[in-house]
């Protein structure tokens, strides 16, 4: 990484530079003013930055020189599955008969598109035992969404209005209660047990004729299988409620066990994670729902259909809860997800999950020793330690994963789940060598000994970075939210 | 064992691996998933393929499809195909980019932050408003979001929405207010733009939010100024979505006084990809700065008073707020945003203008030459880049016409609307040569 400060693009600008080279306008150029009423026409030139073209491939390598991405090194990003984006998915994504198709073109222009929208529909619905999958949702958020917006159709649409509560964990994401609220459900939460388990007895305290949902991550954001899933589906079915299916942490469990099989109706997967597109920094992703039959007919339309050898877009869902997104969802993205199914195929599949595991118990048993380990089952694609005992020498957290970036690692998950004192959530994916694995552990166990023996070294971590620890609240205090001349000139001069 | 390139764990690795555990065997650390919820069997899904042959696959995939590249398109509505500098891809190839997640560490992220903190003052300067968020799914996505904040920032339940909005957005719009039981209003079209008249008759006390789309789904250029005096007569949001490649000629809406500006990043340097990943971006006035959604990255100083920049404003986000969030929302579309930034960088401050008057004057030669072989268009008022033919026969049938004679025709308006089915909004941005527009009205001979 690069440790000079790099000026704003805007900083770089100079009156008469060009970046671009834009196609000469071959018609005969008409008086502005008789296209246009002076009333709309802009007066000041929106202020871009004029940069030659160099200039710019420097200001935006070095840029990407200040960032940490997977492919700079470990990133052991607990709930994120941060793994290995493949080059090839890049590659057949920018095919020009993908990237450049236009999503009003005629079904006859774009029949390779919708077999492949159609195999990958086809491809998650066997992987989550679930009976249709809807490629629309834009990412894992608005996965949730589009699923409650599914359970309170399915309700409503049995003339079932009272059902007005969804139950979230106490260790859920915090999309789950969010995602209820803006679907029209009040969120309420259910406790977890000493084991880390969601507790069935308050569990079924909870639900009632007013429970529209569950929503639930297996494994759970603590990285532990919820054993009693068979139970807790008895229990929200035979109150009329229904199971959602948060797929943050399905990369534990392909080829494994299959949502379908273990009771829920409504499934999103973030194919962001479980299938290798990469998360580009904070997006695009894409947020498919698959469902059970009965809430079939309120999907959102279209579906890919197949008829004989031509494949169609079904708008044949008569309860539909509407669009979520225009055309069909982030087609580019489920392009990569193809790709990666597959390159994989079923053994693949499994095999990703098993070694998942395999790698996060591993670390666990290897860190155990150092650190306080809530919960005593193994694990499943991830797990969770407690920063409590450094926390006694004056050590937080916030310290250790900070400290963590001076070994080139970009530090586990932190605070979160929030039941979870001086959480530190750590998820290695599958795709990472047994020699990665053994070095983090060893930082990690250096820093714990830094905490007893020298606290200040990590308290004042990181020591390598490009830039130091951020004053974030004068940030959020007094925001400065872009690049203004004005401001820059005055704290020049 | 291994078969998979993406696998790196050996035997060896695996032995030694469950020996530090303490088990026998794999299956040991899922004695946890009960019996009955294993899945018994190989997934039916498709084989692996090697990486010839995947690539042979994909390219089959990929080869029954007709690109834009390959012919001429009129297709646009909210879509467009657009110049893209060969630069915006080489840059977004750089994968400290594209594999990194949110930039919740920001000593590691200055890269991503600083280049979103250069993507929200851009967006800023093109729609003339106070503050932009680091972007959002897409258009339609960010202009509902637009609307829950209203409603939630007025305490109205009541949205106005112009008929000339694109509809599929107005779908998207209406299921999310469905969701949180609001009111979606429509408000007329007349002559191709909003009926003012009737925007003011339905105008009520619970109106928490007027939108409409500059220039609209016909392409053509709304009066905002009247729109803003109705929308202002009471205390209403004025919410309007753009095309931001429109704005480097149009007064932005920012100088009319919307108090939000959204629409979608697409025409900068992102591919069309059948509707998506495209870029969604929310502008807003100072006074809304607390309410956006979505993730802001603001500027600040380390320890040592070096700039910097981190997330900020983050009390008003799912992952703290929960429930109390102002929007559920959780990822943006980072990596095109960056991607829009870096193409609005290269087009440049007279690049941009020029671009937008290229779109605006071809698409007039392009009317003028339909207009000329005899074929009607169906409104007068100023447009964009896009404008509405009336034809004598179905655009769907025309459309087939087009396409044996090598041209991708405009969107058939029967699509959305009932009765428009003889309609057909076409888009000409730069990439259309006079060749291809001449081309264009000489296959429609005989079309009318």
């Amino acid at each position: 990484m690069t440790t000079e400060n790099q000026a704003l693009i805007f900083e770089m600008s100079k009156e008469g530079r060009i970046g671009h080279s834009l196609p000469e306008l071959d018609v005969d150029r008409i008086d502005l003013d008789e296209l246009l009423p002076s009333s709309f026409q802009r007066e000041e030139a929106a202020e871009l930055p004029q940069v030659s073209e160099l200039q710019l491939v420097r200001h935006y390598t070095a840029l990407s020189r200040r960032n940490h991405g997977v492919d700079s090194g470990f990133y052991p990003l607990g709930s994120c599955t941060m793994k290995y984006n493949p080059k090839i998915n890049e590659d057949v994504a920018r095919y020009p008969g993908f990237a450049h198709l236009h999503p009003y073109q005629p079904e006859s222009q774009i029949q390779g598109a919708m077999e492949l929208m159609y195999k990958l529909q086809n491809s998650l619905e066997e992987v989550t035992g679930m009976d249709q999958v809807t490629l629309q949702p834009a990412a894992g958020a608005h996965g949730e969404w589009t699923g409650l917006m599914l359970i309170r159709a399915y309700h409503e649409g049995r003339g079932d209005y009272e059902r007005t509560k969804v139950i979230v964990p106490d260790s859920a994401h915090g999309t789950n209660p969010a995602s209820a609220v803006v679907a029209g459900f009040e969120a309420v939460t259910v406790r977890s047990t000493e084991e880390g388990l969601v507790d069935l007895d308050h569990l079924k305290e909870l639900t009632g004729d007013d429970t529209a949902a569950l929503m639930l991550t297996n494994p759970n954001t603590l990285g532990l299988f919820e054993r009693q899933i068979s139970e807790m589906a008895e229990i929200i079915h035979e109150a009329g409620g229904k199971l959602y299916y948060d797929g943050a942490n399905s990369n534990a469990i392909l080829g494994i066990t299959r949502p379908g099989d273990m009771g829920f109706d409504v499934v999103h997967l973030n194919l962001h994670k479980t299938f290798t597109t990469p998360h580009g920094g904070g997006g695009p992703g894409s947020g498919p729902v698959g469902v059970k039959k009965d809430l079939v007919p309120y999907l959102p339309a279209p579906i890919i259909a197949k008829e004989g050898e031509h494949y169609t877009f079904s708008y044949d869902f008569p309860e539909t809860i509407g669009r979520v997104k225009p055309y069909y969802g982030n087609f580019g993205i489920n392009v990569r997800a193809y790709t990666y199914i597959r390159t994989m195929g079923p053994e693949g599949l499994k095999q990703v999950s098993l070694q998942a595991v395999l790698n996060a118990n591993y670390m666990l048993r290897r860190l155990q020793p150092y650190f306080d380990t809530p919960y005593e089952q193994h694990c499943k694609h991830e797990f969770v330690l407690s920063g409590k005992r450094q926390k006694k020498l004056g050590v937080r957290t916030l310290d250790m994963a900070k400290r963590l970036l001076d070994f080139g690692y970009h530090p586990p998950t932190i605070y979160f789940p929030i039941n979870v004192e001086e959480c530190l959530m750590v998820e290695p994916t599958e795709t990472e060598s047994k020699e990665t694995l053994d070095e983090f552990c060893d930082a990690m166990i250096q820093i714990a000994e830094e905490a007893e023996n020298t606290p200040e070294v990590v308290q004042e971590a990181p020591h390598s970075t490009v830039i130091g620890r951020l004053d974030e609240t004068t940030a959020a205090r007094k925001p400065v939210l872009k690049y203004s001349r004005e401001a820059y000139v005055s704290t020049k001069s | 064992m291994n078969d998979f390139r993406y696998l790196p764990m050996t035997d060896r690795d695996q032995k030694e691996m469950l020996d530090t555990i303490g088990v026998e065997s794999l299956d040991e650390l899922f004695e946890d998933i009960p019996d009955k919820v294993k899945f018994d069997g190989p997934l039916e899904i498709e084989p692996a393929l090697h990486e010839t042959a995947l690539i042979k696959e994909m390219q089959r995939l990929a080869g029954r499809n007709v690109n834009v590249k390959d012919y001429p398109s009129f297709l646009g509505a909210g879509v467009y195909e657009h110049y893209i500098p060969s630069v915006v891809n080489h840059m977004l190839l750089r994968s400290e980019f594209f594999t990194a997640y949110t930039p919740y560490q920001p000593e590691i992220s200055q890269g991503e932050l600083q280049g979103i903190f250069e993507f929200q003052t851009m967006i800023c300067e093109l729609t003339g408003m106070d503050l932009a968020n680091s972007s959002m799914y897409d258009g339609p996505t960010a202009l509902t979001e637009a609307a829950m904040m209203s409603c939630g920032q007025t305490k109205k339940k009541e949205i106005l929405v112009s008929k000339t909005v694109h509809p599929e957005a107005l779908e998207v719009l209406k299921t999310n207010a469905a969701g949180q039981n609001l009111t979606v209003v429509e408000i007329e079209e007349k002559d191709g733009c909003t009926d003012l008249e009737d925007l003011e008759q339905k105008y009520t006390s619970s109106t928490a939010c007027v939108i409409v789309q500059y220039p609209n789904f016909f392409g053509q250029i709304e009066d905002l100024q009247k729109v803003e005096e109705i929308t202002h007569s009471d205390k209403s949001h004025m919410i309007v979505s753009s095309n931001p490649l429109s704005l480097g000629m149009l007064k932005p809406p920012g100088e009319f006084g919307a108090d939000v500006v959204v629409g979608d990043a697409q025409p900068f340097g992102i591919p069309t990809q059948l509707g998506g990943p495209h870029c969604g971006y929310f502008a807003v006035t100072k006074k809304l700065m607390r309410k956006v959604p979505g993730r802001l990255v603001g500027q600040t100083t380390d320890d040592s008073g070096q700039r910097g920049f981190v997330l900020t404003l983050q009390a008003r986000e799912q992952h703290i707020r929960r429930d109390k969030a102002t929007s559920n929302i959780c990822s943006n579309q980072a990596l095109n945003a960056l991607g829009a930034a870096i193409a609005m960088s290269a087009i440049g401050k007279y690049g941009l203008k020029e671009m937008a008057e290229q779109n605006m004057q071809k698409a007039h030669y392009a009317k003028k030459a339909l207009e000329a072989k005899g074929f009607r268009p169906a409104f007068n008022g100023p447009f964009f880049n896009e404008f509405v033919i009336e034809f004598t026969k179905e655009v769907s049938q025309i459309n087939e016409q087009l396409f044996d004679k090598g041209i991708i025709g405009g969107l058939d308006l029967g699509r959305f609307y009932k009765g428009r089915e003889k309609q057909m909004l076409l888009a000409v941005t730069e990439l259309r040569t006079k060749e291809e527009i001449d081309a264009l009205a000489s296959a429609l001979e005989g079309a009318e």
